[in-house]
């Protein structure tokens, strides 16, 4: 008999397992909940810079400012590396680091340089032995537009500096609760686009204060940390979903667990009744 | 007044603001300056400051930390780094924290000179954030 003890302890250890992931499980679902919201609050912020910025550019000349200028040799690329502090969250941040090696097919000569947000990034990068220029850790879910500036800032040194040539932020794209793709933007030099075909109807001359020049300096940096921040915004939303299927599937393999653990259970008991009986009848027989 | 100016604020964080006024007056980098409907096209950045409006009599106030503010239309758009509603500010908890920045200020004036820079801005809105606050009071 396998040990009808055995199994029974099996299953109250698949049971409590299956609490735990139960209570990730919610937790994640209220986290994500917060998450989202802090992301749509964020959106109406994102739609009018977005637009201030494209409609300001198309009037300016690219070579006043250093980041819409591309770089004339690119030697080294910084990548600022979006992952979760923890664990149990599915393939969330495999997803970034398989992303950051097709990003280096694609510049197989380059030198690569990490801005690493989230300890498992970190951990990625310092394993495969890379050159970590800063590390955010332990924002665990609280992120404010403070962090996203400090994070910008210090990239945008860098870049002024010639330390970096370009800054891809690679992350996981909140797409819905239960899909995350791992994306690769490029943030600096920034591109706008082709200027579009003005048709003067569309364009409003708009009067400058102090002239565009000097407006476009000030609100370049303000839209790469902001590009940042949602890109946080996202990828912490992306991660509270991703652990939120990730235990859902535990709690579900669990209750499959404990539903063959238990006819193994009842199989072995059956046995062991079966035996007794065995044991009793031949027993009487041999009293005969 | 039939006319009326659309007053949108909105920080990274959230939105704080999206009303009807009759007149919105802004810290501009410039110098402060009014908007009242019928202003034209307009694109400013926007300093550490206080930006007023009014509606129905009523005169508001909000905190301003940088940002940008655009015109058209009657439509006043503002994109802060940081806002905060004049009503929605503790004045204790904004004395306080102008008491700690000014020592922060104090501390770094001898050492460094790039966060010197930094904490004196920091200083600058925590002062406006308690004048604000004290015209709630």
């Amino acid at each position: 008999m396998a040990g009808m003890r055995d199994i029974k302890r099996k299953i109250s250890s698949v049971k409590n397992t299956q609490k735990i992931t139960n209570a990730m499980k919610m937790v994640s679902a209220a986290k994500l909940r917060k998450a989202q919201e802090s992301m749509e609050s964020a959106l109406p912020y994102a739609e009018k810079i977005y637009e201030v910025v494209t409609d300001i550019s198309k009037r300016v000349n690219p070579e006043i400012h250093k980041f819409l200028q591309p770089k004339e040799e690119v030697n080294t690329i910084g990548v600022v590396l979006i992952t979760s502090d923890r664990g149990l969250c599915g393939a969330f941040n495999s997803n970034v680091s398989k992303r950051f090696t097709s990003l280096k097919r694609e510049f197989p000569d380059k030198e690569f340089k990490f801005f690493c947000v989230g300890k498992k990034g970190y951990e990625f990068a310092r394993r495969q032995g890379y050159d970590i220029l800063e590390k955010y850790i332990s924002f665990s879910g609280k992120i404010t537009y403070n962090d996203a500036i400090d994070i910008g800032n210090n990239a945008a040194k860098m870049f002024n500096e010639d330390k970096i040539d370009e800054l891809y932020i690679i992350y996981n794209e909140f797409k819905s609760v239960a899909y995350q793709v791992a994306q690769a933007k490029k943030i600096l030099p920034l591109d706008i686009g082709e200027p579009e075909e003005q048709d003067s109807d569309s364009v409003i001359d708009y009067l400058y204060e102090p002239n565009a020049n000097a407006l476009v300096r000030e609100i370049i940096p303000r839209f790469i940390n902001f590009t940042i921040y949602s890109c946080l915004l996202e990828s912490i939303a992306g991660e509270h979903g991703s652990r939120m299927a990730a235990m859902d599937n535990a709690t579900r393999n669990a209750g499959e667990m404990i539903k063959k653990l238990t006819l193994n259970y009842n199989k072995a008991r059956q046995a062991a009744i079966t035996t007794e009986i065995l044991d009793i009848v031949n027993g009487a027989e041999a009293l005969k | 007044m039939a006319v009326k100016l659309k007053l949108e604020l909105v920080s990274p964080e959230r939105k704080l603001l999206d009303i009807e006024v009759d007149e919105v007056v802004a810290p501009g980098v410039e110098g402060d300056f009014g908007v009242l409907p019928g202003h034209t096209p307009f694109l400013t950045a926007l300093s550490i400051g206080e930006l007023i409006y009014k509606h129905d009599g009523n005169t508001e106030y909000v905190a301003i930390d940088k940002g940008f503010l655009e015109v058209n239309e009657d439509k006043v758009i503002v994109l802060a780094e940081s806002a905060e509603l004049g009503r929605e500010i503790d004045l204790e908890e904004a004395i306080r924290r102008k008491v700690e920045m000014e020592q922060a200020v104090n501390a770094s004036r001898k050492e460094d000179f790039e966060q010197f820079i930094k904490m004196e801005s920091e200083l600058k809105k925590e002062l406006m954030r308690v004048s604000i606050a004290e015209k709630y009071k």
